[in-house]
């Protein structure tokens, strides 16, 4: 399955990636008027520090502990792609507690969210992607997978 | 060839994943599940977020409805196991129906403890809350000028507190203990979490508890009387260990399995709530009451019934509970300076951190009000990840991958995982 990595190297730690996710998922048509003067909660976020930054989203692990840990069966994992059925969840924060890449947060809303690599989105395919100015996160199958 | 049968005694969150276990292996062979409760499988902890008005009963599905059907499973709904025949391998139930196993899956959670209060009999409103049929009795009953007695601050009386505030006329919660949620908190996290459901209207008494009922009139340990018109009793809950007590398995408060999920009885699993397994944090055996455990464990469960092989062998305490909006997250274990311990502190305005390690790895944590990204402290625990592989200076501030060498890190952002 194809998922979002990132080339530590080439990251810039310019942040662009968090806004296109947060644009790509705002279900507007128009970057002004979905992020401007707003507060923005991307799916993806850029940790580090001056020298080394890189980018993180949800790894859509083979063996996810989220859809173990959800008490509402509101995570599920299907051809690879770990979704949350949001109207199901109840915010419990579960997730958060068990996610070793620290992937999940909640919207503006306070229900959870995560990268769906855009796969539901008007994008279609993962807007950080697409946007990164340094080819620092690509969109690409590595190594083995189970399905 | 003798056909395979594999029998499962619950229909909780560890039946589910002792389900997938199965069928991660075995994508043929039959499987029977016993459940007593006449629903499908639900997230049990939900059942505060129904009456919150959070979700729906249709939502509360753990599983798709085809999800029996479309792994080959048939569940005998409203039906109890009475007795495991480790002779004949079968288990017969409370109807007479004999059902005969290659490999069976205790997987019967826990019931509450009632503890002996004199005159409890007189009280006509009186509800447990741990099931769905608790909850859809306890919903008949409420009205906005309901006065409500809850006996027990731990998770289910406090989260079953939160879930009718809203539907209720008052609320008092009492406890022997002298704080809430002893099980997970300290005297200063249980503050920050007990003001905030004061602020929302939630009474207590606490190191004070019902010691005498009298119809709508309880009388309290401290002699006060408390007038109440719906009575919760959450004091706490206990395994259901007969089914394998009584064959002479080993049970201590729950029952005893090892990494695989067998019990001491040959080809008889066990898997959720009624089981006492290793506490990795703790190094010893501990009840482990949670969701994720019951899962992870029933699918280990499953794989080694099927004839696979896994082993579940970071299995912590960790629990995310919120009331109101504050949340905490905590995880594993906290061992004091008297036993070798040492703890990291930052206290903020409504937010508190605590951090504890032991013999070079994090054994525990505690966060409250700032909870984001805790599992990242929750994996150094179980992955018992020795501290001076990482930058933990930098982990005490915040929970980051950046804490990690670039090498741990390519491996863990750089593949599949």
């Amino acid at each position: 399955m194809k998922r979002v990595y990132v080339n530590e190297e080439w990251c810039l730690g310019c942040h662009l990636c968090e806004y296109n996710c947060a644009f790509a998922n705002s279900g507007m048509t128009d970057m002004a008027t979905a992020l401007k003067d707003k507060p923005i909660f991307p799916r993806i976020h850029i940790e580090g520090n001056e020298k080394i930054s890189y980018a993180v989203s949800c790894r859509h692990c083979e063996d996810p502990m989220c859809v173990k840990s959800c008490i509402a069966g509101a995570i599920t994992r299907e051809d690879g792609l770990i979704h949350i059925d949001q109207s199901k969840c109840v915010g419990c924060y579960t997730c958060i507690l068990v996610c070793p890449y620290g992937a999940l947060a909640t919207n503006e809303n306070g229900v959870m969210q995560k990268c769906e690599l855009c796969l539901q989105n008007s994008c279609g395919a993962p807007a950080c992607v697409k946007g990164c100015p340094n080819n620092a996160i690509v969109y690409e199958e590595r190594g083995d997978d189970n399905d | 060839m003798i056909m395979t049968e594999h029998v499962i005694i619950g229909n909780g969150v560890a039946a589910v994943g002792c389900i997938e276990g199965i069928r991660s292996v075995d994508q043929t062979s039959p499987i029977t599940v016993v459940s007593e409760e006449q629903y499908p499988v639900y997230g049990r902890p939900l059942i505060s977020y129904y009456l919150e008005g959070i979700t729906t009963f249709d939502k509360m599905n753990y599983r798709k409805p085809d999800f029996y059907e479309s792994n080959g499973c048939r569940v005998l709904y409203g039906r109890k196991a009475e007795k495991i025949s480790k002779d004949e391998k079968s288990v017969l139930l409370d109807d007479g129906t004999v059902l005969p196993y290659t490999s069976i899956c205790v997987a019967t959670g826990s019931a509450p403890f009632i503890p002996p209060i004199k005159g409890l009999e007189t009280v006509q409103n009186k509800f447990s809350f741990m099931t769905l049929n608790d909850t859809l009795s306890l919903e008949k009953v409420l009205t906005k000028d309901s006065k409500v007695l809850i006996v027990g601050a731990g998770l289910i009386g406090l989260k079953c507190a939160e879930g009718i505030s809203g539907r209720v006329g008052s609320i008092t919660v009492c406890d022997l203990a002298t704080r809430v949620l002893s099980s997970i908190l300290d005297e200063e996290c249980a503050a920050l979490m007990q003001a905030r459901l004061e602020e929302n209207g939630i009474k207590f008494m606490l190191g004070d508890t019902a010691t005498e009922f009298n119809g709508n009139k309880a009388t309290m340990k401290s002699g006060a009387t408390v007038e109440f018109d719906i009575l919760i009793m959450a004091v706490g809950v206990r395994a259901n260990t007969t089914l394998v007590g009584e064959l002479g398995g080993e049970v201590n408060r729950g029952i005893l399995v090892n990494e695989q999920m067998q019990t001491s009885l040959s080809d008889v699993y066990a898997a959720g709530d009624c089981t006492e397994g290793m506490d990795i944090s703790l190094g010893d055996h501990r009840v482990l009451a949670i969701l994720p455990n019951a899962y992870m464990q029933g699918h280990t469960a499953g794989v080694n019934m099927a004839g696979g092989n896994e082993v579940f062998d970071k299995a912590i305490p960790m629990n995310s509970i919120g009331f109101f909006g504050l949340h905490a997250i905590t995880a594993g274990s906290y061992f004091g300076e008297s036993d070798g311990g040492e703890m990291y502190e930052e206290k903020g305005n409504g937010t508190l951190k605590r951090l504890f390690t032991k013999d070079g790895v994090l054994t525990g944590f505690i966060l409250i009000g700032q909870v984001e990204r805790a599992g990242i402290y929750t994996s150094l625990i179980r992955e018992r990840v020795p501290i001076d592989t990482i930058n933990f200076d930098i982990l005490k501030k915040n929970p980051t991958l950046f804490a990690y060498s670039q090498n741990q890190r390519r491996k863990m952002l750089g593949g599949v995982v």
